[in-house]
């Protein structure tokens, strides 16, 4: 006897099982829904970062001065590098519906090729996005932290065109390290069950001794005055900030102290591209279980191309996604 | 559902042979949005630096263009624009408004913690 209700009398009728009332299969339904959460964490993140950029608006660091650097190039190159991680970004967005457009046409082939190139662009992007890291880590000019935990940067005027135009000087160009006492604890030459970070390269004393002797130094604090620039304070107010406050020489960022700033925007930095970037590994892990796939054949055999067309999904979420850090944390 | 794609853009403005032919001009189309958002980046045109509801004019040009390329990059390089009218909205609109939702939020109460630390007595100028 068949046990299995084979007929309900209600086929064909819109709540009669079997319809597909959205044209989609559950795999790329689900892919979407997940899309939508994961696109709510993301704005969760932005959103917050935009909570503690209005809540410091007046003192928030200015992108275009932080992120100014091109590999294998010196000099002061705003947001070019970052555009052409962008453009990575797209370009591999574009090879990837390339490959679902031939796996409609069932082209093998092509299908592997653009798969293939999307897996590249990807890894460029994970590269630029760890040698942007790099950077950022790194720092370049050096800045001292007040007691206040606000930042104070260095830097001089020059003549650019007849304009006096003021420039960043970095720490190590005015002020000299003198040899301390002051040893760097180690496990092995102290408590083994502690441990300190390196010392900083200069005392706030050195850094004052060197301001003090060059002249043609400027401090300037983080508050951002009506032609957007940071503020230069003048030689005495510089020197007393310096001695009065002074309290931390920092170089590069990390999550407890940023040279260019707020350290809110370093840990944002930090987290809010680093989600990304895990996101954008995760998906060229994705993208090369899926190339296999595609050579072995595995699709040919179902007839079907639908899985690129997932995995392209979450991909060109991927990117949406860089489109918005990308305006949020260096354009506006 | 699969083969089929609506290959015109611009509300039809501009119509495209093939997909992939719809691809390619897409691509060009957000390539000259991010190159206008880079130049405009760089040079901080002085006319677009006053303030236009709360915001620099000129940020307000930044998002906005960053929706246009977003929404052509789901429409699409995501098809968006091949799926149901259920789908795009049940899509759409969930994430429009919880996200509309959580930004007003938040920025509503980073305005107000700025405003205590300036108006307030809260001092951190040390």
């Amino acid at each position: 006897m068949n046990t299995t209700v084979e007929n309900t009398g209600t086929e064909g009728k819109t709540w009669g099982g079997g319809n597909q009332p959205l044209k989609a299969s559950y795999g790329k339904m689900m892919m979407w829904f997940f899309i939508v959460s994961d696109a709510l964490t993301f704005s969760g993140f932005l959103a917050a970062y935009g909570f503690s950029r209005f809540k410091f608006i007046d003192s928030w660091p200015i992108a275009d001065e932080v992120f100014t650097h091109v590999p294998f190039f010196h000099g002061n190159y705003p947001m070019i590098y970052v555009a052409f991680m962008t453009f990575i970004l797209i370009m591999s967005s574009v090879t990837m519906v390339l490959a679902v457009d031939a796996g409609h046409h069932m082209k093998k082939k092509a299908v592997t090729w653009y798969m293939f190139l999307t897996v590249i662009g990807g890894l460029i992007f994970v590269g630029s996005q760890a040698w942007e890291w790099g950077t950022f880590i790194k720092g370049d000019f050096g800045a001292v932290q007040t007691k206040g935990g606000n930042i104070l940067q260095f830097g001089e005027y020059v003549d650019v065109d007849g304009k006096q135009k003021f420039k960043r000087v970095a720490v190590s160009d005015f002020a000299k390290a003198s040899s301390t006492e002051r040893v760097q604890h180690e496990r092995k030459n102290g408590l083994w069950f502690v441990s300190e970070g390196a010392l900083p390269e200069f005392t706030v004393d050195e850094i004052y001794a060197g301001l003090e002797s060059h002249g043609n130094v400027y401090v300037r604090n983080q508050i951002i005055n009506e032609e957007g620039e940071k503020t230069v304070l003048s030689r005495e107010e510089g020197l007393k900030q310096i001695k009065e406050n002074g309290k931390l020489y920092v170089k590069g960022a990390n999550l407890h102290v940023n040279e260019y700033g707020s350290p809110l925007f370093a840990d944002f930095f930090f987290f809010i591209t680093g989600f990304h970037g895990f996101h954008v590994f995760s998906g060229v892990v994705i993208n090369i279980i899926i190339f296999f796939n595609v050579i072995l054949g595995t699709y040919e055999k179902r007839r079907s191309y639908e899985m690129v067309e997932k995995v392209g999904l979450y991909w060109h979420f991927v990117d949406l996604v860089w489109v918005f850090v990308f305006t949020f944390f260096y354009l506006v | 559902m699969a083969h089929e794609h609506k290959l015109a853009i611009f509300q039809g403005l501009l119509k495209f042979k093939s997909n992939t032919q719809k691809i390619w001009g897409v691509l060009i189309f957000l390539t000259i949005i991010t190159a206008i958002e880079v130049v405009l980046g760089i040079y901080k045109p002085e006319g677009l630096m006053t303030q236009v509801l709360g915001m620099k004019g000129l940020n307000w040009i930044f998002i906005i263009l960053t929706i246009v390329k977003a929404y052509y990059i789901t429409w699409d390089f995501m098809h968006m624009r091949d799926e149901t009218k259920s789908l795009r909205r049940m899509v759409v609109w969930t994430a429009i408004f919880l996200i509309c939702y959580l930004v007003f939020i938040l920025l509503q109460e980073g305005g107000y913690v700025e405003g205590v630390y300036r108006n307030g007595f809260i001092k951190k100028d040390f």
